[in-house]
């Protein structure tokens, strides 16, 4: 058997279903892999290993007594730290946040919890899941695995730096404007941005509602369906989840294959501001996929320009009122609460030694935008161009099946150099965006390594809304040919921990 | 539009963010920047086109109207930056005169 921590989840799954391996060797072992890397990843926020080995060896429990165990059963787990856990603090690499210890779990906690996972402990992320470094967490930067000195990608950061560093084989994120595609492209993993409404909201400390979408990292396709498949589903604590069956994403990861299908390529995403070892390896993967046997045409978005813009109005003007809850009155940081201030004074003095500039630019931004006498120029034209951008997904998937565009405009940058520049940050999720304002599923998959920095570039497969099924199907392909072609994994061609 | 630094400042109160003079120096440009690119979308000819604020419209959501244990008092207080007689203890509200 190979080294327990390099295993995928679905072999991992077997093996402890086989009785060849328990759930609590698999735990260590990951927990030893986060004692040897992690102060070089800064994966984590929290590593919760006796709660890990409680779990596992519940999970063995349930093995000796001859119980049927789940599909992913006694897998270690990176979870994003904006998921509560009843019993681990909960972050969301804020300040205002730090010690929180929520008193109940997210519904995806729960229902990870019941599937046998073990969650290893809580992830890294920029504050709030506003960023695409993770330098806006309170606590510091993670790492990315192919090279230290650069950033993981954002927000979900530290659970795709996780992945990518095999500290855990599954993790889990949310996708607000590209914060699980993101960090999942520029770490070299796949990255899922499931339909919106598909995965359960509660429990997840909440950025920009209409947007806030959870989804799994992995190391393999096939991984990252078993685990969509565990976590999704609808859930009546949610009034935004869909009441409908989760798409058969496991079968379409199993099925690989594209013949037949019909690929449609978003020129506006082809263009100019495009690292060139980024269009080289799209271009490429384009003809892998004819080669495979799909169809490629192009097809225009013409509003997904302004996708970028519009995202920047809703999103900050949803975080300016969510963030209201952080008052400093129930829970969290409170700061000059002496008796000479008033609770007005307090809540203000609080938030701004709480939230980081980050934050305090989007709740800012958001509240400008929601000003009256602003309204209808900023938020009310921003939904407008949403509706237009609904469209062009609409009248695109009337003619392809599913839409493909490189995942980032350029591989991962140097830590640093875009940490005070918020419009050059931002240009990040330009690819990622009109996804999340569509509400319909996309996922990265890594495609191969730019020839100018050696680092991993992600192909980004956009599905219609409820048919998350047909981008596995396209990135279990191109997953496969890439391997056998490589003769490796691409994760083996890692360096930064070398 | 460009945005000043007053105004600027009256965001921050509105947002009730007590930011220091050197970190409004520092927002006020950035704002300024982000919202001359975000403007970008009052190019868009959207003329009678409905705005969306939910991808996935749902209407009238209810679920089943059963009972179900809530928190107790010790559990939700149990975080809170400061508690009086099993009860969330706030700054005075009100002026004193």
């Amino acid at each position: 058997m190979a080294e327990l921590f390099r295993m995928t989840a679905d072999q991992i799954a077997s093996a402890v279903r086989d009785g060849e391996v328990s759930a609590a060797e698999v735990t260590d072992a990951h927990l030893a892999r986060i004692e040897e890397v992690d102060g070089r990843i800064h994966a984590f926020l929290h590593v919760a290993a006796d709660q890990a080995r409680q779990a596992a060896r519940a999970v063995d429990r349930r093995r000796a007594a001859g119980e049927d165990l789940g599909a992913l059963a006694g897998v270690p787990l990176a979870l994003k730290d904006v998921f509560t856990t009843k019993d681990m603090p909960t972050t969301c690499g804020s300040a205002i946040l730090d010690g929180w210890l929520p008193p109940y779990d997210a519904t995806i906690t729960r229902r990870l919890r019941e599937a046998g996972l073990v969650i290893l402990g809580k992830t890294n992320m920029d504050e709030f899941a506003m960023g695409s470094s993770t330098e806006n967490s309170a606590f510091g930067p993670s790492h990315n695995p192919w090279d230290l000195g650069r950033v993981p990608g954002g927000s979900s950061g530290g659970s795709a730096a996780a992945v990518a560093a095999y500290e855990a084989p599954l993790g889990i994120g949310t996708d607000t404007g590209g914060s699980i595609r993101q960090p999942g492209a520029v770490c070299g993993v796949i990255g899922v941005k499931p339909t919106y409404g598909g995965n359960s909201r509660y429990g997840v400390v909440a950025f920009a509602s209409s947007l806030d979408t959870p989804g799994p990292l992995a190391r393999t396709v096939l991984d990252a369906a078993l685990l969509h498949e565990v976590m999704s589903g609808h859930d009546p604590c949610d009034a935004t989840s869909i009441d409908a069956p989760v798409p058969p994403v496991v079968a379409a990861a199993r099925q690989a294959d594209v013949s037949g299908m019909t690929i449609g390529v978003v020129p506006e995403f082809t263009g100019e501001g495009f690292q060139p070892g980024v269009l080289a390896k799209f271009g490429e993967a384009v003809e892998l996929l004819e080669s495979l046997g799909a169809k490629v045409t192009e097809v225009s978005c013409p509003h997904f320009s302004y996708a970028l813009p519009a995202y920047y109005l809703i999103a900050p003007s949803e975080c300016s009122s969510n963030l209201a809850r952080f008052d400093a009155m129930r829970y969290g940081l409170r700061v000059g609460d002496d008796g000479t201030h008033s609770a007005e004074e307090v809540m203000a003095l609080t938030r701004a030694r709480g939230f980081g500039a980050e934050v305090k630019r989007r709740i800012m931004l958001g509240t400008y935008a929601l000003s009256s006498g602003y309204y209808d120029a900023y938020y009310g034209k921003a939904q407008q161009v949403r509706t237009l951008i609904v469209r062009d997904f609409q009248a695109a998937f009337d003619r392809v099946d599913v839409l493909i565009s490189p995942s980032t405009p350029t591989t991962a940058f140097p830590l640093g150099e875009r940490v005070d520049d918020p419009m050059a940050m931002y240009v990040a999720d330009l690819c990622t965006i009109p996804s999340d304002l569509a509400g319909n599923a996309a996922l990265s998959v890594p495609c191969g390594l730019a020839p100018e920095d050696g680092l991993p570039v992600g192909l980004q497969i956009m599905a219609p809304v409820l048919a998350d099924d047909r981008m596995y199907r396209v990135g279990a392909a191109v997953e496969a040919a890439l391997d056998a072609r490589r003769g490796h994994p691409l994760l083996n061609d890692a360096r930064g921990l070398a | 539009m460009p945005i000043a630094r007053d105004d600027v400042a009256h965001l921050a109160r509105l947002s009730r963010l007590a930011l220091a003079e050197d970190e409004l120096d520092h927002l006020a440009p950035q704002l300024d920047e982000i919202i001359a690119a975000v403007a970008r979308v009052q190019e868009v000819t959207a003329e009678g086109i409905p705005p969306t604020s939910h991808a996935v419209p749902l209407v009238n959501v209810f679920r089943e109207d059963t009972l179900v244990p809530c928190l107790d008092a010790e559990t939700v207080l149990s975080q809170a930056p400061a508690v009086e007689r099993q009860r969330f203890r706030v700054p005075r509200i009100l002026a004193e005169d």
